[in-house]
């Protein structure tokens, strides 16, 4: 897994010199509308992620962060 | 000797992994990053099900100071009524509040975001803290954001128990310990004009009392219940790929996959579609459906052939294999869209889910009338909902 990680970063600085960012920021007025964020209200993603959390074996990977129980 | 050596390993391990992210990360040409938005959000929250009622606020402010740091404050509050499948089988429902803090600083450093952050947690049988570091940086034109974190937090667990009529913490009991460690890892990339997708990894150990104190095995010998008993240490794995794409009209689709296991042989995933839908610059809908479904752990079962049959016995329904779905809905509305006093624009949000939960391996032992072992299997389902009100200044 590591060789693999490395093998992709040795590629990419080799191509990093010839690959240029192809959306240009006059092109990005979609991707800054709030509906494209991830984690549009973070008060509201972390409340659905302790949700799930406190019910779920499953952690770790998600949008936001909580702690503490609350799930006997 | 061979610990020194499996230490010596993991060190090696951990410094490949590191010079393949550097590596990475002076891949491509840097540019600047910002900072989060100064904003307040107020948030009542109600989850009810499975004999679970919770509720209480939220409430969460972030403002800038100067031009490179930016601060966050953050109260949450979980108002516990329980009487669960868990405590009417094993003891009396029950009420109790869990009050969480988390102060935080952002720092915009040169080109990069350094976020620190303090949450402590507090029941009447839980404390739990935890200190996260973090750092992210934009990149390869503004397209690439790199980002990774650590998270240390430790945890005391104690028993609370009724001590002639009284309910107090169990001197028996006394107080356990759990330590965590969390690693993240996540890249955001903007793929073309109208798509946006990220990649996250996070790998989170734990050491010490992993048990939840309350619950029971049951035996199939007529043996009395008895607490249950899990190993010591955990470690998990979890990777997650999010990708949103913005309509040729004001809206947007989303898709999540996530991919977890950990070394109690528990594998699950979770997968989410979404779409948004905007009306008159004003109103967001949101519309989506998640499901999820996993795997027992090894030591799980709904019931053991008797006492000492094996080192370690959980019945713990979240340990158990069950899937779940999730149906829900947001709406927010836009208010003074032209600014107020010092407010630019606020939103007023109501958002709801409906969840259902089916188990495989556990059953509802509060049923009467079966033998023992062959009770109904276990369903319940739960309506989420969430008010909130978000201003930006």
């Amino acid at each position: 897994m590591t060789r693999l990680i490395t093998t992709i970063c040795l590629l990419a600085l080799l191509c990093g010199c010839s690959v240029k960012p192809w959306v240009k920021p006059y092109e990005r007025n979609k991707l800054a509308d709030p509906i494209m964020t991830f984690n549009r209200d973070p008060i509201s993603t972390s409340y659905i992620n302790h949700v799930y959390e406190a019910r779920e074996a499953a952690r770790g990977a998600e949008e936001g962060q909580g702690g503490g129980c609350g799930c006997n | 000797m061979f610990g020194n050596m499996k230490y010596k390993h993991r060190l090696n391990r951990i410094t490949k992994i590191s010079a393949a992210i550097a590596a990475f990360v002076i891949a491509f040409p840097l540019t600047a990053a910002i900072l989060p938005e100064d904003r307040f959000d107020a948030l009542y929250h109600s989850y009810q099900g499975g004999g679970m009622d919770i509720t209480g606020p939220s409430l969460m402010l972030r403002k800038l100071l100067g031009n490179s740091t930016s601060v966050l404050g953050k109260y949450y509050v979980d108002s516990i009524s329980a009487a669960s499948i868990d405590v009417i089988t094993t003891a009396s429902p029950y009420q109790e509040e869990r009050n969480e803090y988390t102060l935080g600083v952002d720092y915009l450093q040169n080109k990069a975001i350094l976020s620190f952050n303090y949450t402590d947690s507090e029941e009447n049988d839980f404390l739990a803290q935890t200190f996260s570091f973090g750092v992210s940086q934009d990149f390869f034109g503004d397209l690439s954001t790199l980002s990774m974190g650590y998270s240390r937090g430790k945890d005391q667990i104690m028993r609370m128990t009724k001590i002639d009529g009284v309910k107090q913490l169990d001197p028996n009991f006394g107080t356990e310990h759990a330590d965590r460690h969390k690693f993240r890892l996540g890249l955001a990339q903007i793929l073309s004009k109208n798509i946006i997708a990220s990649l996250n990894y996070e790998l989170i150990t734990d050491t010490g009392f992993l048990n939840n104190p309350y619950r029971q095995v049951r035996f199939a010998d007529g043996s009395p219940s008895e607490f249950e008993e899990y190993p010591n240490t955990r470690s998990s794995n979890a990777v997650a790929f999010r990708i949103k794409y913005h309509l040729p009209y004001r809206a947007a689709i989303s898709g999540e996959y996530r991919y977890f296991s950990d070394t109690w042989a528990i594998e699950a995933s979770n997968y989410l579609v979404g779409y948004t839908h905007t009306i008159k610059d004003k109103w967001i809908i949101d519309l989506r459906y998640r499901s999820y479904k996993q795997s027992a752990a090894s030591f799980y079962s709904d019931i053991f052939p008797s006492p000492n049959s094996q080192t370690y016995m959980a019945r713990d329904k979240e340990l158990s294999t069950f899937d779940n779905q999730t149906l829900g809905f947001s709406i927010s509305y836009g208010l003074m869209q032209n600014g107020w006093k010092f407010i630019d624009r606020g939103s007023i949000n109501f958002s709801y889910d409906y969840m259902t939960f089916d188990y495989h391996d556990f059953r509802d032992a509060s049923v009467t009338g079966y033998p023992l072992g062959q009770e109904p299997l276990y369903s319940f389902s739960s309506n989420v909902m969430q008010i909130y009100f978000s201003a930006w200044y």
